[in-house]
């Protein structure tokens, strides 16, 4: 396994990270490195392991179906980069 | 002042012998003294550390204060704290002004704690020697030339200096007890699930953890018992009963068995940094406890299995940073990709792209099963390594890192050299268990920890081994010449 530059473009693409183009070896370099690393873990025998997501092996809780929260916008939308008139401001998306 | 334990700080406080205003002022003098040398603070809260400092003061004389009233302490900047910048040491979120408390930070602040600063850190805890914080590094106050260890650097050298009594830290791969191990320190990651990580900036949920940074393990059961316990708004917080961590400190380890995994004193650890944990280790024999030598065979797992979950998790999470509802925006984004691509590559430095990066890769389709998979049956055998091991050992211990703290650079420009430096540490994070670093001697002198690991919920037994231990050695009580 080898990843190419347009592999890392790739990557970075669905990732929304913007990469600088001559850094672009660099990444393959590391992320090839770590990838081999990570190989390893091919060589372990999990037939019929369980995939462990949590490590208390604990369920997600249920609460009652009810409000619980306040309205915080003005809050939260003090610290927004560009807000107008109670909503959140990003390019035109339909023209 | 500053070399005095939580227990004395607070006899003093209690005692009308000082009041949290003049405590307060006396580390904040040594922060603003100290800091510009060491980077271990991003923000000092001047301003409202005193004024819960005079609020403590006021609980103090009307007889309503608690053990820990009055009693300054530093957070990690990945807790947020309401109206002070939370910026998880990247430029992402270097003008967030978090709009709510931590339960952590709650806590503390219920308890009449009185907040120094948010310390200095790897970016969003992504690293092993704060060399990765936008803030720049931090130096390790025994030797300036070395990293404190990450990610928790800035908390370990705010401690090392005496800038704070106690402090705060988190550990998703060791990010606690590593730079605890380099800086000298008692540091405690708490079972998973055992604090609350509600306004814990997330990096890899299912491993993140928040505990104590103090210089005993008595401080750190002191901090323990205000930090602990269940909280309904964080999912996976655990409903359970926090027992008194300070009650059991003194307990006999007669009849403890110690479990000596043989994965952890072979290739990869500095044979001096061994024979300091081995020393320690055997003065345990005085103490009562047996010695077993077992076996932790899908050790070597650990790296790789921690190198899927937690880019995984942190591509993820790290995905609400898209520069439309708080921090780092792009300027004049020309459509909603050019936004949310700029701002990010922008606001996110080298290693956290590497690991969002790796993290999009294993689960991207057709990796998913190869990667994100494979590595959580691999977590599984290593915990099952631990729960085998526990049927017949009280304890484990080896050593929290495989080297004393390595100096700025040396590991910049290899990230798998660096992954390294948590060999010993990741994997109890992969399986939730509670582990402790505590200062076990020094090598070139330079600190090295020691790590006792527990089976899950048993931080009280972890903090009694530790505490037996520092009754009779002195090595936690030491400090860096130059911060006496």
């Amino acid at each position: 396994m080898s990843l190419e530059k347009s592999d890392i473009e790739k990557i970075a693409h669905l990732a929304r990270l913007a990469i600088d183009e001559e850094r672009i070896p660099d990444y393959a370099r590391d992320l090839n490195n770590i990838l081999n690393l990570v190989e390893q873990l091919s060589a372990a025998n999990t037939e019929g392991v369980v995939p462990m997501a949590h490590p208390l092996d604990a369920y997600q809780r249920l609460r009652e179906d009810t409000v619980t929260e306040v309205d915080q916008r003005d809050v939260f939308q003090a610290i927004a980069p560009k807000t107008e008139e109670g909503v959140y401001l990003v390019p035109k998306v339909i023209e | 002042m500053h070399n005095k334990s939580l227990k004395q700080l607070s006899d003093a406080l209690q005692q009308g012998k000082i009041s949290s205003v003049e405590l307060t002022r006396h580390f904040l003098d040594r922060i603003h003294q100290h800091n510009p040398d060491l980077n271990a603070f991003i923000s000092v809260t001047d301003e409202l550390a005193l004024t819960q400092a005079k609020a403590a003061d006021e609980r103090l004389q009307a007889k309503t204060a608690g053990p820990l009233t009055g009693i300054p302490l530093a957070h990690k900047d990945i807790f947020c704290t309401k109206g002070v910048r939370t910026s998880c040491a990247s430029k992402m979120l270097d003008s967030f002004i978090a709009p709510y408390n931590a339960t952590v930070v709650e806590k503390l602040n219920d308890a009449g704690m009185v907040t120094l600063g948010k310390t200095n850190m790897d970016e969003f805890a992504m690293g092993s020697s704060n060399e990765t914080s936008f803030y720049g590094p931090v130096k390790n106050p025994w030797d300036t030339e070395r990293v404190p260890g990450g990610s928790s650097g800035g908390s370990a050298a705010a401690m090392a200096a005496r800038l704070a009594p106690i402090a705060t830290g988190t550990d998703t791969g060791g990010s606690i007890r590593q730079p605890s191990s380099l800086c000298n320190l008692t540091g405690l990651k708490p079972t998973y699930g055992r604090i609350s990580r509600y306004g814990m900036i997330a990096f890899a949920s299912s491993l993140d953890q928040a505990g104590p940074m103090a210089n005993s393990a008595e401080d750190a059961a002191w901090l323990m018992n205000a930090m602990s316990g269940f909280d309904e708004r964080d999912s996976t917080s655990v409903d359970r009963d926090v027992p008194d961590y300070t009650a059991t400190l003194n307990d006999s380890l007669n009849g403890l068995t110690i479990g000596l995994p043989k994965e952890y004193f072979g290739a990869g650890l500095d044979p001096q940094v061994a024979q300091t944990v081995e020393s320690a280790i055997k003065h345990y024999e005085s103490l009562g406890a047996t010695l077993k030598e077992i076996t932790l065979p899908n050790t070597s797992l650990a790296i790789p299995t921690y190198y899927v979950v937690a880019p995984a998790e942190c591509s993820s999470n790290l995905s609400r940073m898209d520069g439309v509802r708080f921090g780092h925006r792009a300027e004049d984004p020309k459509d909603l990709m050019d936004l949310y691509t700029r701002s990010r590559g922008e606001g996110f430095g080298d290693e956290v792209k590497r690991r969002i990066m790796i993290g999009t890769y294993a689960l991207s389709a057709g990796y998913y099963d190869a990667y994100y998979l494979k590595a959580q049956q691999c977590r599984r055998l290593i915990r099952d390594d631990f729960l085998k091991a526990f049927e017949d050992v009280d304890v484990i211990m080896g050593p929290t890192a495989p080297s004393p703290a390595f100096r700025f650079g040396e590991k910049t420009d290899d990230p798998v050299a660096m992954y390294l430096e948590d060999l010993f540490t990741i994997n109890t994070n992969l399986a939730g268990l509670p582990g402790v670093s505590i200062p076990a001697g020094f090598v070139n002198d330079l600190p090295v920890g020691l790590q006792i690991i527990g089976n899950y919920f048993d931080e009280a037994r972890l903090l009694n081994v530790a505490h037996r231990y520092q009754q009779e050695t002195d090595w936690h009580q030491r400090t860096p010449k130059a911060y006496l």
